[in-house]
């Protein structure tokens, strides 16, 4: 099967309707981003930490679901936990997120998620999650 | 000069829920105690984490949590200032039901002079049955951050 012919990158309701999009595919890994307006903003002209959470949320299931497409795998994820570490304010400017799979074993995968604005070597936040791969159909 | 209000969130929830990210999330204020707060965030289509399933995503239970955080800490200090949330661990127990809210209650379980130390789970009707369980650091910001000279 061609490239072409598998469906684009689907991203769930919640991340679409908060306007995150696809901003470009590296090294095989989705970049997500989010531009900055009202459904994002926590104090004045700042991200909220829960919409940049969710962006790094969004960003990392998004790659390990481009990595498990990749190895020809199908699973149902489920998230165990996550961990934001808020590195510096989210300014009023487009955000973008990119996951690193640290480990993709068979039943569970640990992901390091990183979310930068205009200078990707100033984070303004990272996140380390762990997400249960589930069979298809149930557990 | 009359003495500052203290901080009630009751009183204040109707403003800060309105605007913004938590506006746009429908969050809602339902109770608070000495040093904790309990917000609500309202089932949602378009708010579905998987498709298949009519179950919200984790991403505004994170908001949720992370709302009720700030609201609980200017609950238990009494005063309202800029903070910061330094990290937030949240750990899934299992889904929330299918086409139901989702209440959040946080508390704040220590205080120094810089930090604040927050607690809390998120359940949909049993808080002895929760959804996710969370913990979490914030600083206060000294000052007024946008005064600051980069």
């Amino acid at each position: 099967m061609s490239r072409s012919d598998e469906p684009a990158l689907e991203l769930p309701a919640y991340a679409r309707s908060l306007g995150i999009v696809l901003d470009r595919i590296e090294n095989g890994l989705p970049v997500l981003a989010v531009d900055f307006g009202s459904m994002v903003e926590g104090r004045p002209q700042h991200f909220h930490g829960g919409a940049t959470s969710g962006l790094l949320e969004v960003a990392g299931y998004a790659g390990l679901r481009e990595a498990l497409k990749e190895q020809r795998r199908e699973h149902r994820l489920k998230p165990i936990n996550i961990t934001v570490q808020f590195l510096s304010a989210g300014k009023m400017k487009r955000t973008f997120a990119k996951a690193r799979i640290t480990r993709l074993g068979r039943r569970n995968a640990n992901l390091v998620v990183e979310a930068w604005q205009d200078d990707r070597s100033r984070l303004i936040a990272s996140a380390v999650m762990n997400i249960l791969m589930a069979s298809p159909d149930g557990d | 000069m009359s003495e500052p209000q203290r901080f009630d969130p009751a009183t204040a929830a109707p403003f800060m829920l309105k605007h913004g990210h938590v506006g746009w999330l429908g969050l809602k204020y339902r109770d608070a105690g000495e040093d904790w707060v309990e917000l609500e965030l309202p089932w949602r289509e378009d708010l579905l984490g998987e498709k298949s399933r009519n179950i919200l995503a984790s991403g505004p239970i994170i908001s949720l949590l992370d709302m009720a955080s700030g609201m609980a800490i200017w609950n238990t200090t009494g005063v309202f200032k800029a903070i910061a949330t330094l990290d937030l661990r949240v750990d899934y127990q299992r889904p929330a039901r299918a086409e139901t809210g989702v209440i959040g209650r946080v508390e704040c379980y220590r205080l120094t002079r810089s930090a604040a130390f927050v607690r809390g789970v998120a359940h949909d009707g049993d808080p002895a049955d929760p959804v996710a369980n969370m913990a979490g650091c914030f600083m206060s910001i000294a000052g007024d951050t946008r005064r600051v000279p980069e």
